[in-house]
């Protein structure tokens, strides 16, 4: 056995020049890749975002070092204004609230209740969730339409009905994110009130606290690790969010519904102005920089 | 009814309503599918037909488009889980002066939202003249997958026992030979689950496809859907509907076929109580 161990050591050893070289080799389709198309397009980010550079006219043919030119524009350009409020109001109401307080109530009511009819909930709510985002768009284009579900039922008990998309844009918008992305709040939630052992909450029901009580002294506290994980995942997806606002509404009517990607998107591809949406993206890889070195330091990750 | 049954119950009612209101859009979606005259509003067909199917597959346009769907998603799929599963071996089994810091990045670049980079990318194929190609529309979505199948490997081949291994270079193998004959074999819950997750991703993908693609003739069904109700004004809701309904159900079988092998996929979440 010592001579085996000694020719095949354990995993955990210090490498020798040969385990060094074939690990490289390894690595190297993955390392490639994210290079060429992760990491170079991320730190190219830092560059362009400095540039006139332009799809159109004469920064197209000759595109020039601007320093922050893009920045001081930012802070001037009141659509910009409109787009970060936007994308606060989209960030708070769909994802921080809507998704995470929903994910959570139906995983709560769902805790302990009969199998088949958990199992027929759960379905409906991950329906919207693995179905593609188009489809969510259109799901939803549909439903909030002038002759969409939602007027016909309005129209049935007596009222007039509404163009939710341009009376009502914004709560379209989170209405639809909430109803695509709540699943995942929601097994999340599930897994952790799983994990929450049955014996602390009979404990305290024979002590007298009332459920409410349970709810907030001892459910809450014990999946707190989970309740700030799930907020940072879903407020880095959220903040990407593109696909649903986008065909949705366009950002539209106006720029009611005009996020940070949606005006980052206009920016450089109807307004051709590429150096100017690279600095948007900038604003918007910064913010997602700092979500996910947070998203990190709470994971506690062991390697 | 009292107290007692008024909290037995209520959950039901409360649940019952929610799912009601989370079901009602889509439900509108399946029955327009089967609906010769669809309109927006939800209603049960008068007449159930699948002519909504047959004449959105019999499309030559819609077919094209589900196959450069599936080309892409197919294409990335298979290159990520071959760059992961080879990344995941000495990442699991070797030390490295360097593990921490790649994991750390890594793990980092999955944070990252794909939107925030899109354009800084095209600027990139452009000044590259690869835009508007399959093939580099791939290579990107499946550097875009890697970090988090990278992540995913690597934890599934920590799970699989060293003895194994050992007991087969004792015996004479090679290291390529037992890395396919003794840990791919029992990797294969992890390729699978990091295969399906690649594969939603990028078939379900509008964005990157709609920034990196132009001709028509490229453009998957992702993006043949937005096209055909966010601009044309006139739209078959009917058969619309049935295309969705189409495009989604590769996207509902890879879930329902991936949870056998997912079953601690969304742990992650309750294994950080601390």
């Amino acid at each position: 056995m010592e001579a085996i161990n000694s020719r095949f050591p354990k995993a955990k050893r210090k490498g020798n020049g040969g385990e060094q070289w074939r690990a490289a080799l390894f690595l190297s389709p993955s390392w490639l890749l994210l290079l060429l198309f992760f990491f170079v397009p991320a730190v190219l980010t830092f560059y362009f975002a400095f540039t006139n550079m332009a799809l159109t006219g004469a920064a197209a043919a000759n595109t020039q070092f601007v320093g922050f030119q893009n920045f001081v524009n930012m802070f001037q350009d009141a659509t910009f204004r409109i787009s970060v409020g936007n994308t606060i109001l989209f960030l708070i109401f769909s994802a921080v609230i809507g998704q995470q307080v929903m994910g959570f109530l139906i995983a709560f009511l769902m805790n302990g209740r009969n199998r088949v009819f958990r199992s027929v909930v759960g379905s409906i709510v991950i329906s919207g969730w693995v179905a593609p985002e188009v489809v969510c768009a259109f799901v939803w284009f549909a439903f909030l339409n002038d002759t969409g579900t939602a007027n016909a039922f309005i129209q049935s008990i007596g009222f007039e009905p509404i163009a939710w998309l341009y009376t009502f844009p914004m709560v379209s918008v989170i209405i639809a994110n909430v109803w695509h992305g709540t699943a995942f709040s929601m097994m999340v939630f599930q897994a952790a009130l799983g994990d929450v052992p049955k014996e602390v909450e009979e404990a305290a029901m024979i002590d007298g606290a009332s459920a409410w009580q349970r709810l907030i002294r001892i459910t809450i506290p014990m999946i707190s690790g989970s309740v700030v994980t799930n907020m940072v995942l879903v407020t880095l997806q959220t903040l990407g969010s593109f696909t649903l606002i986008y065909a949705l509404t366009g950002g539209g009517p106006g720029n009611a519904t005009e996020t940070l990607p949606i005006y980052m998107y206009h920016q450089a591809f109807v307004n051709y102005q590429l150096g100017y949406g690279t600095a948007i993206s900038l604003v918007l890889l910064l913010i997602g920089i700092v979500a996910s070195l947070l998203y990190m330091k709470l994971l506690k990750v062991k390697l | 009814m009292n107290r007692f049954m008024v909290g037995r119950v209520l959950p039901y009612i409360i649940l019952s309503f929610i799912a009601l209101l989370f079901l009602l859009p889509m439900l509108w979606l399946v029955l327009a599918s089967f609906d010769g005259a669809a309109t927006l509003t939800l209603k049960i067909p008068e007449e159930v037909t699948l002519s909504n199917y047959t004449s959105t597959l019999a499309s030559s346009d819609n077919q094209r488009s589900f196959g450069n769907g599936l080309l892409l998603a197919l294409g990335q799929a298979l290159l990520v889980v071959a760059a992961a599963g080879l990344a995941s071996y000495p990442l699991s089994r070797y030390q490295l002066r360097y593990k921490r810091p790649f994991m750390y990045v890594i793990l980092f670049a999955t944070g990252l939202p794909i939107t925030a980079v899109m354009v800084p990318v095209y600027q990139f194929f452009l000044y590259m003249q690869i835009q508007d190609s399959l093939f580099f529309t791939i290579l990107f979505l499946a550097a875009s997958a890697l970090p988090y199948s990278i992540w995913m490997m690597k934890n599934f081949m920590d799970s699989v026992p060293l003895e194994l291994e050992e007991a087969a270079w004792v015996d004479g193998a090679s290291i390529w030979t037992t890395l396919r004959l003794v840990v791919a074999p029992l990797m294969l819950p992890g390729i699978f689950t990091v295969g399906i997750f690649a594969f939603a991703g990028s078939w379900g993908n509008f964005l990157v496809p709609f920034i990196l693609l132009q001709s028509p003739q490229k453009l998957p069904a992702a993006v043949t859907i937005y096209q055909y109700f966010g601009q044309n004004g006139i739209v078959q809701y009917g058969k619309l509907a049935a295309f969705s309904i189409i495009y989604t159900i590769p996207a509902v079988a890879l879930y329902v076929f991936g949870q056998r092998f997912m079953s601690q996929g969304f742990s992650f979440g309750g294994a950080n109580k601390g």
